[in-house]
């Protein structure tokens, strides 16, 4: 799971490389935090959020099956 | 790829040469300039040609398919979906077409997941350059199925507000769905279409004439 909300992360970003995800078990529910440089926010987030709101989609499309919970955030990468 | 080398005594002459040799149109091939070329003195005393490399390159609808299509095995196999992806392309659009068993986690509740990949698709093939294009995705035959449901819907729901002459909302759906019957009922003689709200719950209401 890790590796596609990277994956999707990366090929969103201006600067791939700066893209990390971080996973936070809490119990029943998993949390990707995808770090990315403080001007590919846009790119992550969207209009209205359209963007963070399908790559959560299609995150938990494919947590299904694993019957896991997930969630996913984006945030800006601390220099 | 195919490629020529051509000498003319200016550039533009070498590149309408060698478009001529390859036929192919500028936007279809990569041009190097070789040599500038000179005119000399009085067009003869060391006057010296152009020279140009002119490459076919595939048109950018074909790279674009090239690229979705590969970007988009990998996003399902990172989703562990094992399916097979092929799509056709041409100046309007790319269209991708996913078969396999078992996909019905890749559309979701009412096509939600099955919109949200092709939108994250068309963002990251676009995103790599190139003028942009649109990317249509479909799972199986979904989206025509979908769209078969949606046209006979309207249909009914038209007879009703004919009959009635009462307005009728029909439930929210997104953009392209509505499209679909706005379309639709375009032909429909006793009835006009409008939407109304706000996203994510905008909708088609029908009204009377």
């Amino acid at each position: 799971m890790k590796n596609l909300v990277e994956f999707i992360g990366r090929s969103l970003a201006s600067h791939p490389d700066e893209v990390v995800v971080d996973v936070n078990d809490k119990g029943r529910e998993t949390v990707y935090t995808l770090y990315v440089a403080p001007d590919d926010m846009g790119r992550l987030i969207g209009k209205g959020g359209r963007i963070a709101k399908a790559i959560r989609t299609v995150v938990k499309a494919s947590a299904i099956k694993s019957g896991v919970q997930v969630h996913v955030e984006i945030d800006e990468r601390q220099a | 790829m195919e490629y020529v080398e051509v000498e003319a005594r200016t550039v533009d002459e070498a590149i309408n040469d060698a478009l001529q040799k390859l036929q192919a149109t500028r936007d279809e091939v990569e041009i190097t300039i070789l040599e500038e070329g000179t005119k000399g003195f009085l067009g003869i005393l060391g006057s010296k040609l152009a020279r140009v490399r002119v490459e076919k390159v595939k048109p950018l609808h074909e790279l674009k398919l090239e690229r979705a299509i590969e970007y988009t095995s990998e996003l399902l196999n990172h989703m562990g979906v094992f399916a097979e992806v092929t799509g056709e392309a041409d100046e309007e659009a790319v269209n991708l077409q996913v078969h396999g068993d078992d996909l019905g986690i890749l559309i979701g509740r009412r096509g939600q997941t099955l919109d949200s990949l092709q939108y994250i698709i068309g963002l990251a093939v676009n995103r790599e350059g190139g003028e942009w294009m649109r990317i249509n995705l479909d799972v199986g035959d979904y989206r025509a199925r979908r769209e078969e449901t949606l046209r006979s819907l309207a249909q009914r729901a038209a007879r009703k507000v004919e009959e009635s002459g009462r307005r009728l909302a029909l439930d929210a759906m997104n953009a392209a769905e509505r499209r679909i019957v706005h379309q639709e009922l375009q032909s429909f003689g006793g009835v006009t279409t409008q939407s109304e709200g706000q996203e994510p719950y905008r909708r088609v209401v029908i009204l009377p004439k």
